[in-house]
């Protein structure tokens, strides 16, 4: 009987190489798959697992953390509660809902990032996954100011803050806020996005675009001058009404200039004047400079790409190119038309005017700390474009210094400190409503600037830029300047 | 060197294993009692195994040195992946291994000449048929997803009759086959080209078919059936070295297995499920299990995630991978320890089988050549089914992985078939060693 035995023996042999080969199959060859399907908890769960690092402001202070849970799991905790709910963003990952920071910032976070070689090292060494620190840019004091003031407006708004010479992102605020530690529960997420709540977890910074209204001008004049068809002394016709495009259009208050200079123009945001500079400069040339100052793209800014809205001319809801025929010029130079610009392009506008013509990339991030205290990463400043010659953003920044100095500006003025402004003042709603979207863009001290904002606050009932939004630029300045 | 010292010389990597497991379970736990405490259990477990040693140097001196450590290894691992998966039930399957060394040495002891179970071959079919219907029985049947594979002891536990069942009908099969075999070899005919055994003794071919079938509409598991039918054509085979007789045999299981597969929806589901595992409407039901087995191995790849590092449990308190100590606890040691270690595992079944056909080969009379040579295939087939079943390469049946899983019935069973190994292969290796 030895023959069939041996047989025997070869074919139970053969059965277990089956099931090597079986075992082979789920945990090595189909294993990735296996693992990215939808259906596998195992990800996330260990997601759960992993001590994700901390985000912290620029001066150290935390405004994300992970906190010890049940079993071994960790959530996430806001110390800084709905303060710094826009720019940080939220990490629920129980439910893979990720925003802000927290979403760009994932892979280090969550301790991803690094090279598969030294993460199979801490495995073999036992080492439990433990996500990098992302140190930002933000000051909690002007995040703060911002914050308090635009809520003290009591209407919809944003605050975005730069440092023009490195692009770094000082402060971000979005109102109404949200705060990011009760988003977990049940209910919560569906209460926020509900019609009614105000959207406050839109971020209005990045996510809004507004009628920018004079603020434009800046633009306007930066290419007007840059063009080498105009200087600051240029003479143009300030009276009211004129007609642009066809269509008459007036001054504030209808008032008539008579013949004067651009810089008194723009200390007095005379519209017409503006809007015949936008009809001489063409809108190939106004469309040039757009798109050197960043419009028509989304902002180059290290957060989620659709956390952001690309600026220009829209037209229900899409981009439209400034050449289109439905484009009209001269008022698109008022910051009127169709332009929906966010507050964190105009802020990169007045920055590039601040540094001399050099735009440099924003960013949130400023270095990422590895567990044991070592920087991995360090975002170093970039020049994102020169839209303007140094010789054409002396020129604007010193007629930015005269709006604030003797025009519309003048309640952003701070002791001691120049500083260099332009109000804006869009009309929205029906005719007559007396409904405005005042908006500000600054930036100080004038001749070394280490500040540049933009100011929005959706509606307001009759106020205007220097009185509703320059304020509250004032009081940003004065906190990140002090 | 003996037999025996190279047995004993075989419990100790069984030993430094057990230390070595609770040593790093512990570690991962954080726990403080590391040092006297995994050097305890390895010592209690290595005293063990020497007393059971020292028995069967006086019982049997002359028994497969290496079935025994080999089963240690077995047992030792077993309990260290329980002890990871639940610390109450490694403390109940520890004091189920000494219930079992008992039984072990009671078995030597009583059915020391095991040739006379042959006089009782009916009496034990009977009971083992018995057994394999008592879960139907209203009151103390027990319903295990679907399936009827326990018999509730109140306040004992769930008595599981087939792994006891399997040893009675491999011990029916091995004595009625030492009788028929010639007569089923002589008598056979060609009927268009397949050698079929005369229609005389072509009955208990089918009433073991049948048995098997009814297994299947019995407890409505395929996997036991699959066990018992495999053990059947393997003592079969032997008996009579007729391939076509397991042709025939195949042919007849596949056959009511298709008809039992497309008609009973029990074991419908199962198929459905095995066919395409990852089907996301089935998931949160039926399909549960597998899917979840199968994203364990995944999870754990080529080496592991390392020893308590596998998810067995949702964050609220659900079961992710149900079933760990069980069914799936192939599914947790690759989680784990990886592939490396589940074919190590599979190794180690597989020098047990190998030992088992050696003493088959040794065996000098029918009976115990095919004793040795149906526990064996019965053991290789358990592995395979459970294995099979949670790799999906069969449908997914609840049967224990031997030796390694946790629970009472399996290991006490598959102790008394180590028993009944040890004494076929000592009377072999007596007669071999000392020419008649």
């Amino acid at each position: 009987m030895s023959q069939p035995i041996m047989r025997l023996f070869a074919t139970i042999v053969l059965l277990f190489a089956i099931l090597v080969v079986g075992t082979s199959r789920w945990s090595v060859f189909d294993a990735k798959a296996l693992r990215d399907n939808a259906l596998n908890k195992r990800p996330l769960l260990a997601q759960l697992h992993v001590k994700r690092g901390a985000i912290k402001a620029a001066d150290g202070s935390v405004l994300a953390r992970s906190v010890r849970g049940q079993g071994g799991t960790y959530r996430r905790s806001y110390p800084a509660g709905s303060l710094f709910g826009h720019p940080v963003g939220y990490a629920i990952v129980a439910l893979n809902q990720l925003a802000g920071i927290e979403r760009y910032r994932n892979d280090e976070l969550s301790g991803q990032a690094g090279d598969s070689l030294s993460s199979l090292a801490d495995q073999l060494q036992g080492k439990r996954q433990q996500g990098d620190t992302v140190v930002t840019t933000l000051d909690p004091q002007a995040q703060r100011v911002a914050t308090d003031q635009l809520a003290a407006t009591g209407s919809p708004g944003a605050v975005v803050a730069l440092d023009p010479r490195t692009g770094a992102v000082l402060a971000m605020a979005s109102s109404p806020g949200y705060d990011p530690n009760g988003l977990g529960r049940s209910g919560v997420f569906r209460a926020l996005n509900s019609a009614g709540s105000g959207a406050p977890l839109l971020d209005r910074a990045t996510q809004s675009s507004y009628a920018p209204g004079s603020t434009f001008k800046v633009l306007t004049a930066a290419a007007a001058i840059d063009s080498g068809r105009y200087t600051p002394d240029s003479v143009i016709n300030g009276d009211s009404p004129k007609t642009i495009s066809g269509v008459p259009m007036r001054n504030d208050l209808g008032q008539s200039y008579g013949d004067i200079s651009l810089t008194t123009a723009m200390t007095n945001s005379v519209n017409t004047v503006f809007g015949q500079i936008g009809e001489a400069l063409g809108k190939r040339t106004m469309a040039d400079y757009m798109r050197r100052f960043g419009f028509y793209r989304r902002p180059p800014l290290d957060y989620p790409a659709d956390e952001m809205l690309a600026s220009g001319e829209r037209l229900n809801g899409k981009l439209l190119p400034v050449t289109s025929d439905r484009v009209d010029v001269g008022r698109m130079a008022i910051g009127q038309d169709k332009l929906a610009v966010t507050p964190m392009q105009m802020a990169m506008v007045v920055a590039a005017v601040a540094n001399g013509g050099r735009l440099m990339t924003p960013h949130l991030t400023d270095r990422i700390v590895d567990p044991d205290g070592r920087t991995v990463k360090r975002v170093e400043p970039t020049v994102a474009g020169t839209p303007i010659s140094p010789t054409t953003a002396a020129q604007v920044n010193q007629m930015m210094r005269t709006v604030v100095e003797s025009g519309t500006g003048t309640a952003v003025q701070l002791p001691g400190i120049q500083v260099a402004g332009k109000t804006g003042t869009a009309e929205i709603g029906t005719l007559g409503a007396n409904l405005t979207q005042p908006s500000f863009v600054a930036f100080a001290p004038a001749d070394a600037p280490r500040v540049a904002i933009a100011v929005t606050v959706e509606r307001s009932q009759g106020g205007f830029g220097g009185t509703v939004a320059a304020p509250i630029a004032r009081a940003v300045l004065q906190s990140l300047l002090s | 060197m003996s037999a025996r010292n190279r047995e004993l010389l075989g419990l100790i990597p069984a030993s430094l294993l057990v230390t070595a497991g609770f040593a790093a379970v512990f570690i991962q736990q954080g726990s403080q009692q590391l040092s006297s405490l995994s050097l305890t259990y390895g010592a209690i477990f290595l005293g063990l195994c020497i007393a059971a040693h020292v028995f069967l140097r006086i019982a049997l001196p002359y028994a497969d040195p290496y079935l025994f450590p080999l089963v240690a290894v077995l047992a030792s691992f077993g309990l260290v992946v329980i002890y990871r998966i639940d610390e109450t039930l490694a403390r109940q399957q520890a004091q189920w291994f000494v219930a079992g060394l008992g039984l072990f040495v009671a078995t030597i002891v009583f059915v020391r000449d095991y040739r006379k179970l042959e006089q009782y071959r009916y009496l034990i079919a009977a009971g083992s048929l018995a057994l394999l219907c008592m879960p139907r029985l209203p009151g103390i049947g027990a319903q295990v997803n679907g399936a009827y594979l326990g018999v509730r002891i109140p306040g004992v536990f769930v008595f599981q009759p087939t792994e006891f069942a399997k040893i009675g009908i491999v011990i029916f099969l091995a004595s009625y086959l030492r009788d028929t075999r010639q007569l089923l070899v002589a008598g056979a005919r060609r009927v268009a080209g397949i050698t079929l055994p005369p229609l005389k003794h072509f009955g208990p071919l089918l009433v073991i078919w049948g048995v098997a079938m009814l297994l299947l509409i019995v407890i409505r598991d395929l996997g036991s059936s699959l066990m018992f039918f495999g053990a059947f054509l393997a003592v079969l085979y032997v008996a009579t070295n007729r391939v076509s007789f397991v042709v025939v045999g195949l042919l007849l299981f596949a056959g009511g297995a298709w008809y039992l597969g497309t008609h009973v929806p029990h074991v419908t589901d199962r198929v459905d499920v095995w066919l395409d595992p990852l089907n996301a409407h089935r998931y949160p039901t039926i399909g549960y299990q597998i899917a979840n087995s199968l994203f364990a191995q995944a999870d754990g790849g080529l080496l592991g995630r390392g020893f308590g590092e596998a998810f067995l449990t949702l964050p609220g308190g659900g079961p992710l991978l149900p079933a760990p100590q069980t069914d799936l606890i192939y599914a947790v040691i690759v989680n784990e320890l990886g592939l490396v270690a589940a074919v190590a595992v599979l190794i180690t079944y597989l020098l047990f089988v190998q030992r088992g056909f050696k003493v088959a080969l040794l065996a000098r009379d029918s009976f115990s050549t095919l004793l040795a040579v149906g526990l064996s295939a019965v053991f290789a087939l358990q592995v395979f089914v459970i294995v099979g079943g949670v790799t999906n390469v069969i449908p997914l049946t609840g049967v224990t992985l031997p030796f390694i899983s946790y629970g009472g019935s399996s290991l006490l069973a598959n102790f008394v078939l180590l028993a009944l190994l040890l004494l076929v292969s000592d009377r072999a290796r007596r007669e071999a060693e000392a020419p008649r």
